[in-house]
C-alpha cells in the first residue's frame, strides 16, 4: 500500500534506506529542518545545509521514484543563540521560492526557555509574512507538555495563521487532546523507545477517529527506524483496521494537510 | 474525508498479552537491579515508582497519567537553556 512519509531526516539516512523506503510503498518524503547532532557553528553551515535539502535531496529521491518536500528554519535547540538563530532566519527568503518548499519548521521549543519563545515567534511572524504552512516540534519526554501549552498560547497571538494550516508534531497521550481541541492538525512520531510504538498511536488514533492527524518516523541520525510507518500499517490491519482507513492516515492526511501547498504535488 | 470507520473487533489479549508480560519483567527486573544496586534515592527511580502505582487506575488513561506523572508542570519559560537533552522525569 502507497504512504507518505510526512517527517523524515534524510540527510542523515543511506541511499539503502530510500530503496527500502520505496519498496515498501512510499510515494513522498518530507523534509524538516532540524538540528544535526551537533551545534552548527554559523549560519554558512546552514546555507549549505538549506541548499542540500532544498537541491540534493530531492535528486537523491527521485532516483527511486519518491518525491521530496522540506520546511525551513533553524530548530530550538539551537534557538539560545539569538544572533545566530536570528542570522538563519535571515536565509530563509532567498530559499522559500524553491519548488519543494512547504513551509516553515520544525521550529518549536526544546527546553522551554525564553530565547526559545522569541525565535519561535520570529518564525511563525515568517510563516505568517509568507503566508507559508507551519510545521512544530515539540519538546522531549518531561518538556514536552509545558512546552506544547506554551506553543499553543504563542500562536494565538498571530490570527492569520489559522489553526488548519499549523501541524503540532510528536504528540503523545498526554498532549494530543489539547493539540487538537484547539483546531491544529497533530503528528504522531514512531520512535523506539523516546515517543510512540506503534500500537499506542493506533490506541490514539482510534481515540480521536484518524482526525487530522499523521503519524511519522521522524527518521534521523539517532535511533530510528525509516520503516516505522509501513510497520504500524501493518499493526492496523493485524487490529482489524479496513485498507480504506489505513489510507487515510498514511496517505489521505498528510496529503490534505500539506496540499494547502501549491508546491504539493505528487 | 470518508467518515470515520470503526476496525474490525480482533482479540487485543491474544495480539497484546506477551508483549505486555515481557516489558512488565523487564520493568521488575530493573528495579530489582538498582535496588541491589542501592541505586533507588535516584529521582528517576522514584519518578517510575510513582508512575506504576498509576497502573491501578480503573479509567483507561492510564498511558496519560503515566505521561502526566513524568512532566515537568510549570508554566512559564525557563531563563535559559543550560542543556539540550531530556531527562524522562522532571526532577520537581
Amino acid at each position: 500500500m502507497n504512504y507518505i512519509e510526512p517527517h523524515g531526516h534524510m540527510v542523515s539516512r543511506t541511499t539503502d534506506d530510500y530503496e527500502r523506503m520505496a519498496l515498501a510503498g512510499c510515494q513522498a518524503i518530507c523534509e524538516p529542518a532540524f538540528w544535526a547532532g551537533f551545534d552548527r557553528a554559523s549560519a554558512d553551515g546552514f546555507y549549505d545545509y538549506f541548499r542540500q535539502i532544498t537541491e540534493y535531496e530531492p535528486k537523491r529521491a527521485a532516483r527511486f521514484g519518491i518525491k521530496h518536500f522540506c520546511w525551513l528554519c533553524i530548530n530550538p535547540k539551537e534557538a539560545e543563540d539569538m544572533k545566530l538563530a536570528e542570522d538563519v532566519m535571515a536565509l530563509i527568503p532567498q530559499f522559500i521560492d524553491k519548488p519543494g518548499v512547504l513551509g516553515i519548521g520544525e521550529i518549536g521549543l526544546n527546553k522551554n526557555s525564553r530565547n526559545e519563545l522569541k525565535i519561535f515567534e520570529q518564525h511563525v511572524q515568517i510563516a505568517q509574512d509568507y503566508d507559508q504552512l507551519v510545521l512544530i516540534h515539540t519538546p522531549h519526554l518531561e518538556d514536552k507538555l509545558k512546552g506544547t501549552r506554551l506553543i499553543v498560547e504563542a500562536l494565538k497571538n498571530f490570527p492569520k495563521i489559522t489553526p488548519e494550516r499549523v501541524i503540532i508534531d510528536h504528540v503523545e497521550e498526554h498532549t494530543i487532546d489539547h493539540v487538537l481541541d484547539h483546531g491544529f492538525w497533530a503528528g504522531i512520531t514512531l520512535y523506539p523507545e523516546s515517543k510512540c510504538t506503534p500500537h499506542r498511536a493506533i490506541d490514539m488514533l482510534e481515540q480521536r477517529q484518524a482526525e487530522r492527524i499523521w503519524m511519522n518516523s521522524a527518521c534521523d541520525w539517532g535511533i530510528s527506524d525509516p520503516l516505522a510507518v509501513p510497520k504500524t500499517m501493518q499493526a492496523m490491519r493485524q487490529r482489524g483496521w479496513t485498507p480504506e482507513m489505513i489510507q487515510r492516515v498514511s496517505f489521505d492526511n498528510p496529503c490534505a494537510f500539506m496540499g494547502q501547498s501549491s508546491k504539493f504535488a505528487l | 474525508m470518508p467518515d470515520w470507520t470503526p476496525p474490525q473487533s480482533v482479540n487485543l489479549v491474544d495480539l497484546g498479552f506477551m508483549d505486555a508480560r515481557s516489558k512488565l519483567i523487564d520493568l521488575a527486573a530493573f528495579l530489582d537491579r538498582v535496588q541491589r544496586a542501592d541505586q533507588t534515592t535516584d529521582f528517576r527511580v522514584q519518578a517510575l515508582k510513582n508512575a506504576i502505582a498509576l497502573l491501578s487506575l480503573d479509567e483507561p488513561k492510564r498511558a496519560q497519567e503515566v505521561l502526566l506523572s513524568f512532566s515537568d508542570p510549570s508554566t512559564e519559560p525557563i531563563a535559559k537553556a543550560t542543556m539540550q537533552g531530556a531527562i524522562g522525569a522532571h526532577r520537581g
